[in-house]
């Protein structure tokens, strides 16, 4: 365990070393970011001139779920998509063989391989919304919710992670994927409205296939303190079967690997 | 003027079978245009229970999905192919041919419609089999208007792109420019929110600006937002925006190229 936390801290460096040499990319993006929360915003605002509540989420309400999504944003595009296309890479070139070789977890490896540091300024973004969304409400969160919500949103990002890992997973079977994080993306921009948005069939995909609901409202309603102990235990389940799916399909996809070129 | 019409078919026969040869990749990133669809989820879902402004919840379905199709038949994204060619130095054989690239370019684009008109329908089908197409316009010039309008929408959305995409000429790369832009067709074309829901304020600047005659005003022309006595006007102020463009891209083109050396070998 300790090995694989100091394992997890040396390739981390050398994401920041690398993302340190482009000083110039590094800050503009950091800027451009902050640009990138006004899609979901401005929507929101356009509405909420109109009507007090939408849904059943008042203003600052629906802005706590913009939050969760920028935060889960910052962690696909920081962490999760660079190591997505490495592995696609890899795949493709047969480079995967040096990955394989190192004496350490194959799974491990790939998933830490890359992050890209410039998209930690969603954070902040998701930080400064929740801010102006709770000073709006005129109270803070109580300290258990925000337990309750950080517990969630390691739940969420255990869900997130392993339909990465299932995707990628593919990537053995039909070596073009390279757009697939186009689609994962896309995807995933359907969490940024509170999940009582989607009715019908939407609905059961965003809350069972494909758990965008669970990612981002649930967060924000335990945040909000309304979060049934049912719900948080549902998606303790479904994050535990999702993380056991993720681990087995990647071992068989594995498998199939057979190296290329030479 | 001679040559370029025995020239430019021949360049949209070679584009159309580069699209053709990369049609399932074209499949994934008419797959990815998901944000009009969820735009069309949250928009119904607030007008679920009452119309917002003259919007209810068949005349949202279409606007949406009108939306999506004008999105898939004004695409560009030459910016990115020319950062990409700048880097890697292809462009100089292209510089070479006794035609601008930009012709080049613009038949490539204008080649992959068929085919985008093909994805578009089953969309359009759907449209219509659960709207009956509310507000649809009913006379001839109001579609002729829609169709003129998504031609500018295409010059705009496409001038742009060969603007950005010139200026990675002038720095490393442009393509975040490029998704500046982006963001802010999103916020402001009438893409995320119809522009007749905007504040009074805001709307007026929206009318200002380049983004709402990329994509808004030809979805705005098909859902019959407007009475054909504004058109000519509507029209003139989006040509207006595409010489604009035009001109920008000549000067920065020209300014580019003198600056542009090729590397390596």
């Amino acid at each position: 365990m300790i090995r694989y936390l100091r394992l997890f801290r040396i390739q981390l460096r050398a994401s920041v070393l690398l993302a340190m040499q482009y000083r110039g990319d590094f800050v503009l993006d950091g800027v451009l970011e902050v640009l990138f929360v006004a899609p979901s915003i401005v929507p929101l605002v356009v509405v909420f001139d109109q009507r007090s509540s939408i849904f059943g989420w008042t203003f600052p309400e629906a802005l706590v779920v913009v939050g969760f999504f920028h935060f889960l944003n910052a962690l696909v595009e920081g962490a999760i998509n660079p190591s997505l296309l490495a592995v696609v890479e890899h795949v493709r070139k047969g480079t995967l063989d040096f990955v394989l070789l190192k004496p350490a977890d194959a799974q491990f490896l790939v998933s830490t391989a890359r992050f890209q540091m410039w998209k930690a300024t969603n954070v902040l973004s998701a930080l400064l919304i929740w801010a102006f969304a709770f000073h709006r409400m005129g109270h803070w969160p109580r300290p258990l919710d925000v337990l309750v919500a950080v517990t969630m949103l390691g739940l969420s990002v255990t869900i997130l992670y392993s339909l990465w890992i299932i995707t990628v997973s593919t990537a053995f079977y039909v070596v073009r994927i390279d757009n697939l994080t186009y689609l994962f993306d896309s995807i995933f921009d359907a969490a940024r409205w509170p999940s009582s948005v989607f009715r019908g069939v939407l609905r059961i995909v965003f809350t069972f296939v494909i758990p965008l609901g669970v990612m981002t409202t649930f967060p924000a309603e335990a945040l909000l303190g309304r979060l049934s102990l049912q719900a948080l235990g549902g998606a303790a389940v479904g994050a535990f079967l999702a993380a056991l799916l993720a681990r087995v399909v990647f071992q068989r996809a594995l498998g199939r690997y057979t190296s290329a070129g030479g | 003027m001679n040559r370029f019409f025995r020239t430019f078919p021949t360049l949209l026969r070679v584009g159309f079978s580069g699209a053709l040869a990369y049609r399932a990749e074209m499949l994934v990133w008419v797959l990815a245009t998901t944000m009009p669809l969820i735009m069309l989820a949250f928009w119904t879902a607030v007008a679920h229970d009452a119309p917002i402004g003259r919007f209810g919840e068949k005349e949202l379905v279409v606007y949406f999905l009108v939306t999506f199709i004008v999105r898939q038949l004004t695409g560009a994204w030459v910016a990115w192919e020319i950062n990409f060619e700048v880097k890697q130095g292809t462009i100089g054989s292209k510089l070479l041919r006794p035609m601008h690239p930009a012709l080049g370019w613009a038949a490539d684009n204008l080649a992959a419609m068929p085919m985008r008109v093909v994805v578009s329908l089953p969309v359009a089908i759907i449209m219509l089999a659960t709207t009956g197409g509310v507000g649809l316009p009913k006379t001839p010039l109001l579609w002729l208007a829609g169709m003129l309008a998504l031609f500018g929408g295409w010059a705009i959305t496409f001038l742009v792109n060969l603007v950005i995409g010139t200026l990675s000429f002038y720095m490393e790369s442009s393509v975040k420019v490029m998704d500046a832009w982006t963001v802010l067709v999103f916020v402001f074309s009438g893409y995320l929110i119809p522009i007749e829901l905007f504040p009074k304020t805001l709307r007026a600047i929206t009318e200002m600006l380049p983004f709402r005659y990329s994509i808004g005003l030809p979805v705005e022309i098909f859902v019959g937002a407007h009475t054909p006595s504004e058109l000519p006007w509507l029209l003139a102020r989006q040509l207006m925006w595409v010489l604009a463009f035009l001109g920008l891209f000549l000067v920065l083109w020209r300014g580019g190229l003198r600056r542009y050396a090729a590397y390596g070998g």
